[in-house]
């Protein structure tokens, strides 16, 4: 038979975003391992918070660890801190390191570029898409360990970094804005994830490469490295964070790092689109992988952490390792006062103020015959105070333990009614003395 | 209105690198037609079938599809579907969810998307409610014609659609197929089974090392190939062989089986043969060409083609 054919002047309008956008969203979570995710992150860290809360042996070598059995509002902050390390990278490489693969390993690029008619529109669908459920799964572990934590533990005051007492609320929204901050790295890992989805294809490696990248850095921060370097790396923003508990907010480095790894996510999302507008999906034997495009993708990014670190070289005030003995001694003093008062409370004592202690701190560094800068397990500190009505100088030592990235551990060395055991005797009873070790954290950037 | 082909292309070229896919390829497909495109591995098929699509761009030539040019990838006029390298789907979602999504990608609600219809017209309502994981080849190339006919095309491009098929399923595509083109859709489909694109298609485009080695209608395909080898089995075995030889143009080419003889003739001896056969009260119980007029041809010309 003969058929008549209208003519026909303009080609087929491409699929919007938002339709684009639904169709991966369905994708996605039809996916048994994006479900299993998605249940994980919203029921696990609450089991694990609650069952840790309740042990006597707390995971004191994690930060805010010692202070799980007091209040819920450690639990969210221990999670956060072993997200940052492990959860939060495979998390993006199952999410966003899949997103692209899997339509290589599925063989149904044609058919989706046939329907949605635009690589630009199908390349921003897919992207918020997997920003969708990245988002999703981080928001499922803070809601899901701060409510197993207050309702286990009860929502009491946090013992901050400086040792100052937060009220419940304030620890709710430090706990809230710490979450956030860290959605930032999270984002950059996504673009590595974007960017080895796109670049690898159905290679493992592009499956493994923000998880990969996430390790690499990760290892870089345990190393002695300038404090320009350290901050250039997006993972920094991971353990920044902990200066939104101290007084006041070490916000200089949060700020740099949040700011580092917005322009990374942004840059590997952007290196990402270009190398997927420039795949040819009509050879089939070619799924864009090769050296040439993962060149054309690490070049750029290996370029953007040289300018960065030269830029922060240039306009931050601090050099070397950014540890200093002033600075050891300023934050050793301040935290020691804020929790001195914690404890005088505990033991019923009349309260005393941060002032009339007048807290020095005198810190060595290998016995006094290094230099006292830079980190190290072979710090010690000597802190004096006064109390009032009391000739006699209150004098303790601490043996500090100081990890390159600002953390350091502060272990009491004694006197032991001070801070030489882990309990203090109170009239209602033995209660963990604050005393005895507590973490802080250093400003990397301040002059100290 | 304007009668115009459903593909119009001249002169098309396609190049991977150094590899040539496509070399000055002219297309002619009338609208309502069902037509084959056919030849060995690394023919150009898929390339061509990916241009119909609009997957890519040729390098040369001018491509019209449902009368409208095509320059840039991805600007194929509304009405086209079909599939290359096998249907898209999503082993994760059911047979209907996969085609709901699809409705939904192109702003049509799945409820009145006629998703039942479909998939009624392509046997697969039992299934609807499974996953596509648990699918075999051929439900899911059922599932692709039918995510395509979601579409109401008016230009079908499929490849390799009788793939993993079991004979009722062929016979239910091809039923398919059939009635769209009655419909007035055009239909490309590319096989490598010569017995698929004879039952199936008016016109055939013969592609070799990326060139067009013929395209027009089979029966002048089988015309352009005349001497073939036909099996014959008859009641006298030796009778048969005798008057082979004695028959003008035809020639024994096997006659090892004790019943059976295969004998190369043009249809003219052939027909004499039969004639001499019957004269001499020779019963003859079956005659039928050993590869189709259309597989001889194919072969003929694609031979010749990659033999240069």
């Amino acid at each position: 038979m003969t058929a008549v054919l209208e003519a026909q002047d303009t080609a087929a309008r491409p699929v919007s975003v938002v339709r684009g956008y639904r169709f991966e969203m369905v994708k996605l979570v039809s996916q048994w391992r994006i479900r299993l995710l998605v249940l994980a992150c919203w029921l696990a860290p609450a089991l694990f918070v609650a069952a840790v809360s309740q042990q006597s042996d707390l995971p004191t070598d994690t930060l805010f660890g010692r202070w799980m059995n007091i209040t819920g509002w450690a639990g969210p902050l221990v999670m956060l801190g072993f997200a940052g390390v492990y959860a939060l990278p495979l998390l993006t490489s199952v999410v966003a390191g899949d997103v692209f693969a899997a339509e290589d390993r599925l063989g149904t690029w044609r058919h989706l570029l046939v329907a949605v008619r635009s690589h630009r529109r199908i390349f921003a669908a897919k992207a918020l898409a997997s920003l969708t459920v990245i988002t999703v799964l981080v928001a499922g572990m803070a809601v899901s360990s701060a409510v197993g934590g207050v309702v286990a533990v009860g929502s009491q005051p946090l013992v901050a970094l400086d040792g100052q007492l937060l009220a419940p609320a304030d620890a709710a929204g430090l706990v809230l804005l710490a979450w956030i901050c860290v959605l930032a790295p999270t984002l950059a890992l996504a673009g590595i994830g974007l960017l080895g989805s796109v670049a690898l294809g159905r290679s493992p490696m592009g499956l493994l490469l923000p998880a990969v990248v996430a390790l690499a850095m990760g290892l870089a921060q345990m190393l002695p490295l300038p404090v320009a370097v350290r901050l250039a790396l997006p993972s920094y923003a991971f353990i920044a964070w902990q200066g939104l508990f101290t007084t006041p907010a070490q916000l200089g480095p949060l700020l740099i790092g949040i700011a580092v790894s917005l322009v990374w996510a942004v840059a590997a999302t952007v290196l990402a689109y270009l190398l997927f507008m420039r795949r040819d999906f009509t050879n089939l034997t070619h799924d864009g992988s090769g050296r040439r495009a993962l060149t054309v993708a690490a070049a750029p990014l290996v370029g953007l952490l040289a300018v960065t670190i030269g830029l922060l070289a240039v306009a931050t005030p601090a050099t070397g390792s950014g540890i200093g003995q002033d600075k050891v001694q300023q934050s050793v003093a301040t935290a020691f006062a804020h929790l001195y008062r914690l404890q005088t409370q505990q033991l019923h004592r009349p309260d005393v103020t941060e002032a009339q202690l007048a807290t020095t701190v005198a810190c060595t560094k290998g016995d006094g015959l290094v230099e006292p800068d830079g980190p190290g397990n072979d710090w010690r500190c000597v802190v004096s105070w006064h109390l009032p009505g009391v000739t006699a100088t209150g004098q303790a030592i601490y043996q500090l333990d100081i990890a390159s990235d600002g953390q350091y551990v502060a272990d009491g060395d004694g006197p032991k009614e001070v801070n030489g055991y882990f309990q203090v005797r109170t009239p209602t009873g033995d209660q963990p003395n604050p005393l005895w070790q507590f973490d802080s954290h250093l400003d990397l950037l301040s002059k100290g | 209105m304007d009668t115009t082909l459903a593909v119009r292309a001249r002169g098309i070229g396609k190049c991977f690198g150094d590899v040539v896919a496509l070399d000055g390829v002219d297309l002619d497909v009338a609208p309502g037609q069902i037509h084959g495109l056919v030849g060995p591995n690394g023919a150009g098929k898929t390339t061509l079938l990916g241009l119909l699509l609009s997957l890519a761009v040729a390098d040369e030539g001018s491509l019209e599809i449902l009368g409208a040019p095509v320059g840039r990838a991805l600007t194929a006029p509304d009405g086209v579907a079909g599939f290359v390298d096998g249907p898209g789907l999503y082993p994760s979602l059911t047979a209907r969810k996969n085609l709901a999504a699809l409705a939904t990608l192109r702003g049509r609600d799945a409820r009145t998307a006629g998703i039942d219809d479909v998939l009624g017209e392509v046997g697969l309502t039992d299934v609807a409610d499974d996953r596509v994981r648990g699918f075999s080849l051929g439900m899911r190339q059922r599932l692709g014609l039918a995510a395509a006919l979601l579409t109401k095309p008016r230009l079908l491009v499929l490849d390799e659609p009788s793939n993993g098929l079991d004979p009722a399923g062929k016979r239910h595509v091809h039923g398919v197929l059939n009635r769209l083109a009655a419909d007035g859709t055009t239909v490309i489909v590319s096989s490598h089974r010569m017995d698929d694109v004879e039952a199936l298609c008016s016109e055939v485009t013969i592609l070799a090392t990326g060139r067009v080695v013929f395209t027009g209608p089979l029966s002048k395909l089988s015309a352009e190939n005349r001497e073939l080898d036909y099996r014959i089995r008859t009641s006298d075995p030796e009778a048969a062989r005798r008057l082979t030889v004695d028959t003008p143009g035809a020639v024994v080419v096997e006659s090892s089986d004790a019943e059976l003889l295969v004998v190369r003739a043009e249809i003219p001896a052939l027909d004499d043969l039969v004639a001499r056969l019957v004269r001499a009260g020779v019963a003859v119980r079956e005659l039928a060409p050993v590869v189709s007029p259309l597989e001889a041809a194919f072969l003929a010309l694609t031979d010749q083609e990659t033999g240069r």
